[in-house]
């Protein structure tokens, strides 16, 4: 197997380059792709039977925890190649996706409570898949502060990646804890195995909304990793050169 | 390797008295402070005793954690054992182990004290003293991962505390569901199971952790 394109990867100047040319085509199908799926899920989409329309904070609610989770596995892998091969494109990559994973979390919590208001009659409880997606985002916040605690960026590149390593953990618990405890939150309705439980009517703009979300990941992560790759490289005569013209 | 690197803790830790009575006069101060501010009542107290034992236990070992770690960082004898080609997974796991042993031992024996005072059901003292004991030895390995990360760090103390306990929290409920449900009447035993395996889980995995971030955090 050809790994050259792996390797390249690891270099920072053709990594910025190749991420720029990539970029407005990225952002173009991210916009397209929440344009529809909002458009599908909000007007298109039938009201559920026992919700009604409130039902409909799904289409973002859903996307957002599922990423929130996502992201913290790229955070973690990315962190792992970087202390297995000390690739510095990984670290990079580790690094940027704190805040934006942070952001999804906040996101599906803030949604969350939106729904819970009305369909449970809180904002909050303290049961298992909510604390856990509450641990998650201070896990977030936590690798973000360790990496900010130090001017010495090898080690604190190392010691995010170790921080980020630990704190999967806490993914499964998120994921089976509908599963594992009575929860007032529902059991997942897509799975990959059996039939999902939810009509295809709802599904597929569901499905649009999570690819378009996972798109909006790699739209805002790109720009947090060219902006570590023009710091980290600031001595280089490519960036200086960048900079100057 | 590991029973001489324990010796050595525990002898250094001996002669530290004060140091050592510091966490639990902590435990037991915090602790008395609950009936003034929440309300002396006893049904109430005997409520809340549970969560609050748990809570207090919990901040009382991240704050034993300084003198096992930040004084041998400081002066240099970390890195001189490092060097001298002790693994520093064996390091931080005789660290976590003493740390266990001079603070969180002692706090468990006097928890029932604690649980007196808090006028927790009689029934519960089982339940607390079984759930600390299987609960501790987690917190001491997964402090001494948060420990490792944050030891070079000028400001490492807050940050040990954000980086610990998001990860403290499941031992947290576990351990206060245990003494919940036996203060009810309730069957306790798949909790304690629960927090058997959390320790199982961090008994086999934190050292390794914790070893690799020290290795980073004193590589200068």
């Amino acid at each position: 197997m050809d790994w050259t394109w792996f390797f390249r990867l690891g270099s920072p100047k053709w990594f910025y380059q190749t991420a720029g040319r990539w970029l407005p085509w990225i952002w173009g199908l991210t916009l397209a792709g929440l344009m529809t799926g909002c458009f599908w899920g909000l007007f298109i989409a039938p009201p559920d039977y026992y919700q009604g329309e409130l039902q409909r904070i799904m289409y973002i609610h859903v996307p957002a925890a599922y990423l929130s989770m996502f992201v913290y596995v790229v955070m973690a892998v990315s962190g792992a190649i970087g202390l297995i091969w000390r690739m510095k494109m990984a670290y990079m990559v580790s690094i940027s996706c704190s805040p934006i994973g942070a952001g999804f979390t906040f996101l599906a919590l803030a949604t969350g409570s939106l729904w819970g208001k009305p369909t449970w009659g809180t904002y909050w409880v303290f049961d298992a898949r909510l604390t856990s997606e509450l641990i998650l985002l201070f896990l977030y916040l936590g690798h973000m502060a360790l990496f900010n605690a130090t001017d010495d960026l090898k080690k604190a590149d190392k010691s995010a990646a170790i921080l980020a390593i630990v704190g999967v953990v806490n993914i499964p618990i998120i994921h089976f804890s509908v599963e594992w405890w009575n929860s007032l939150h529902q059991p997942a309705s897509l799975t990959r195995l059996e039939k999902p439980a939810i009509d295809s009517s709802m599904l597929y703009p569901l499905l649009v909304m999570i690819v378009s979300f996972k798109l909006f990941f790699i739209a805002t992560l790109l720009p947090w990793i060219r902006n570590q790759i023009l710091w980290r490289e600031r001595d280089t005569q490519w960036v200086r050169e960048l900079v100057k013209s | 390797m590991f029973g001489v690197l324990l010796k050595r803790e525990l002898q250094l830790l001996n002669r530290k008295k004060s140091e050592l009575l510091n966490p639990l006069f902590f435990f037991l101060v915090v602790t008395s402070l609950f009936p003034f501010g929440v309300s002396p009542e006893p049904e109430l107290l005997a409520q809340i005793a549970p969560g609050v034992i748990w809570v207090c236990a919990l901040l009382s070992i991240l704050l034993s954690l300084d003198v096992l770690y930040r004084e041998d960082f400081e002066d240099g004898s970390l890195e001189q054992m490092v060097l001298t080609g002790a693994s520093p997974t064996a390091i931080v796991a005789a660290k976590a182990a003493a740390n266990w042993l001079l603070t969180a031992l002692p706090l468990i024996i006097m928890s029932p004290l604690i649980g007196v005072l808090l006028n927790l059901d009689t029934n519960a003292f089982g339940a607390m003293t079984w759930s600390l004991a299987l609960g501790t030895p987690s917190m001491c390995f997964i402090a001494a991962i948060g420990m490792s990360l944050t030891i070079g760090l000028r400001r490492g103390g807050i940050l040990l505390a954000l980086l610990v306990l998001p990860l403290y929290i499941p031992i947290l409920i576990f351990g206060a569901m245990t003494v919940n449900a036996a203060s009810q009447g309730h069957d306790y035993l798949g909790h304690l199971a629960l927090l058997g395996a959390a320790l199982a889980l961090t008994l086999s995995l934190a050292p390794w952790a914790a070893g690799a971030a020290l290795k980073v955090s004193i590589s200068e």
